[in-house]
């Protein structure tokens, strides 16, 4: 059995009396690609971005390889060999290319110097090796310059250049084009061929079940489906199960309420 | 006719921009060299109208002693305004550094120590001032300006608007250090260059410069990629106040006097420096260069003015129409990201 890189135990978030997860049990192991559904507050970001350490559970526990994290936060995440490509890139605008993808992890010499010929350098690889080069922009380009496509390539860029075990990438292929999409599913094949994990968030479902082998739906805040491909079997048959989930009772509730308003009125 | 499906040839692909190390380096300081400029042209026509004042050595001398106060202030100021916040609690911290240097000294300790009282003394003010802004939230334009009327008034309260002599300085190493002259220097300039490239090493080449443009830029992403933003922002305002105790020891040396006022005229000089050298006011981008030079041509203004044989109520006038100005070539030379 592959090793179970990191697992939720009845994680739940709540703002006020809101809740935005309550209680999810989930888990990534080494290797696979998973892919989380759901509808739009469904909980997904919530959940992604309480993995990422971005926010704190309610109640729940983060077990990585294995061993609890008590006091899990955003720079922990990322030691522990996580990294999330948020759904706005998490970039900031005015700084170079370079700056990004080193951000919170400068690679420095000494006193905290920064190695700026170094980190041009491992940039420039790192742009090489997802595809996403451009003759006219290099690694000083200010990241307010590129296309949507061009940020997202900065992004991921940053994810896996320490090497992660798991990259998390929410909604990566929301407003790309044809061919950048396409780059993102090479992305997510190459990271996968390299023994390491995905979790991949959308919307688009063909996008979803075509890049993932385990799928995790999502509704209202809990897990309604975990089941692999073979079980899910065509992307049809997630759709139809995510429509069932979106309208319980079919056309009946559609009736029952038109009927109920007519005697109202 | 079919028409074809193959993309047609590129007749050449797009001409990449030289990427020769001047053309960057002049690309990542064009504030800096905008505001460089405009000190040239300025200073041209100090030159041009009255150049018996201005092809001389006095009137630089007398900036040379103005001015590393100032740019103690406006370098760390510069941090500040990249974070994305604002300090104008600076002139009282300042002040009361000032004013621990002047007690110790007083009191017969060794200056040096007396020196590091009063660094410490800022640094501890700005870690106040830090979390005021950061850990309890407040808006840091309303906090700092209540934090810089607070301490004044303490000021003033403990020492009943009396002065401090430190005549005893006069023949003292630190003295001959901090307030001689070099070669007809004026020695402090030499402390404040130092300042200054030491700055610029934090702010350009220093992990915690990078960290300060991320968080300045977009503090919610640099949150997510693991940057401490409370931290960050708390240090550049503990920065601030190590450049305010600094100036203040300057201030005091001068003229080996400490005023319960001291720091108080730098307040909105400082500020316009910043600005002038070429640092938006949003956050995420700045220049320690930018600013120093910013503060020359603050600094020149004044004496530039009466020197050319205006009255001083000019000084005002031009102060203003050099802020105006250099805020327009900014904007013009300046592109905003989003």
């Amino acid at each position: 059995m592959p090793e179970r890189l990191i697992e939720l135990r009845d994680i739940a978030k709540s703002y006020g009396r809101v809740f935005a997860v309550g209680g999810v049990n989930f888990h990534v192991d080494r290797g696979e690609v998973v892919g989380l559904i759901g509808d739009n507050g469904a909980g997904k970001s919530t959940l992604i971005k309480m993995l990422a350490g971005a926010i704190q559970p309610t109640s729940g526990q983060i077990l990585v390889r294995g061993k609890a994290e008590p006091n899990w936060n955003a720079a922990r995440s990322r030691d522990a060999g996580i990294e999330t490509v948020f759904q706005d890139r998490a970039l900031c605008v005015q700084q170079t290319i370079v700056r990004n993808i080193f951000m919170g992890r400068e690679l420095t010499t000494w006193l905290g110097l920064l190695d700026p010929a170094r980190e041009r350098r491992e940039a420039e690889r790192l742009m090489r090796e997802i595809g996403f080069t451009s003759k006219v922009f290099s690694p000083d380009s200010i990241v307010g310059q590129l296309s949507g496509g061009e940020r997202q390539g900065v992004a991921l860029a940053r994810a896996i250049y320490n090497k992660a075990d798991l990259i998390v990438m929410d909604e990566p292929t929301t407003a790309l084009s044809l061919t950048e999409t396409e780059k993102v599913f090479r992305f997510v094949r190459t990271v996968r061929a390299g023994g390491r994990s995905v979790l991949f968030i959308g919307h688009n479902i063909h996008h979803v079940f075509d890049i993932a082998e385990r799928f995790v739906v999502m509704d209202r805040g809990r897990v309604a489906l975990q089941a692999t491909k073979a079980e899910v079997g065509t992307a049809e048959r997630l759709i139809a199960f995510m429509e069932k989930l979106a309208h319980p009772d079919g056309i009946a509730s559609f009736d029952s309420s038109h009927v109920d308003a007519g005697a109202a009125a | 006719m079919s028409a074809s499906l193959e993309p047609i040839a590129r007749a050449a692909d797009a001409p990449r921009s030289p990427d020769g190390a001047l053309r960057r380096y002049l690309a990542a300081n064009r504030a800096a060299v905008g505001t460089f400029a405009v000190f040239v042209v300025m200073i041209g026509i100090f030159m041009i109208a009255s150049p018996r004042v201005f092809l001389n050595w006095p009137i630089y001398n007398s900036v040379l002693v103005t001015l590393p106060v100032a740019l103690c202030l406006v370098v760390p100021l510069v941090f500040v305004v990249t974070v994305g916040e604002i300090d104008l609690s600076f002139p009282a911290t300042m002040g009361f550094s000032a004013w621990i240097f002047a007690l110790v000294v007083h009191a017969g300790y060794d200056p040096f120590l007396a020196i590091l009282a009063a660094l410490l003394t800022g640094m501890a003010l700005g870690v106040g001032v830090g979390a005021l802004v950061v850990i309890a939230n407040l808006s840091s334009l309303i906090a700092t300006l209540g934090m810089n009327f607070m301490l004044r008034g303490f000021i003033m309260i403990v020492t009943q608007g009396k002065s401090i002599a430190l005549l005893e300085l006069q023949d003292t190493t630190a003295g001959s250090l901090l307030s001689g002259e070099w070669g007809g220097v004026p020695v402090q300039i030499f402390w404040a260059l130092g300042f200054v490239a030491f700055a610029a090493l934090l702010f350009n080449r220093h992990r915690f410069g990078a960290r300060v443009h991320a968080v300045g830029d977009n503090p919610d992403s640099a949150g997510q990629m693991g940057i401490n933003v409370a931290r960050v922002r708390i240090a550049t305002y503990v920065f601030m106040g190590l450049g305010a105790a600094l100036a203040g020891v300057f201030s005091t040396m001068v003229n080996y006097t400490w005023w319960p006022t001291t720091g108080d005229g730098y307040l909105l000089p400082a500020i316009a420096s910043v600005f002038v050298g070429g640092t938006p006011t949003w956050g995420g981008t700045g220049t320690i260069v930018g600013g120093a030079i910013g503060a020359l041509i603050v600094s020149f203004i004044q004496s530039g003015v009466v020197a050319a044989g205006l009255s001083g109520f000019y000084v005002q006038f031009f102060n203003g129409l050099i802020i105006i100005l250099s805020l327009l070539g900014h904007r013009w030379n300046q592109k905003r990201y989003r």
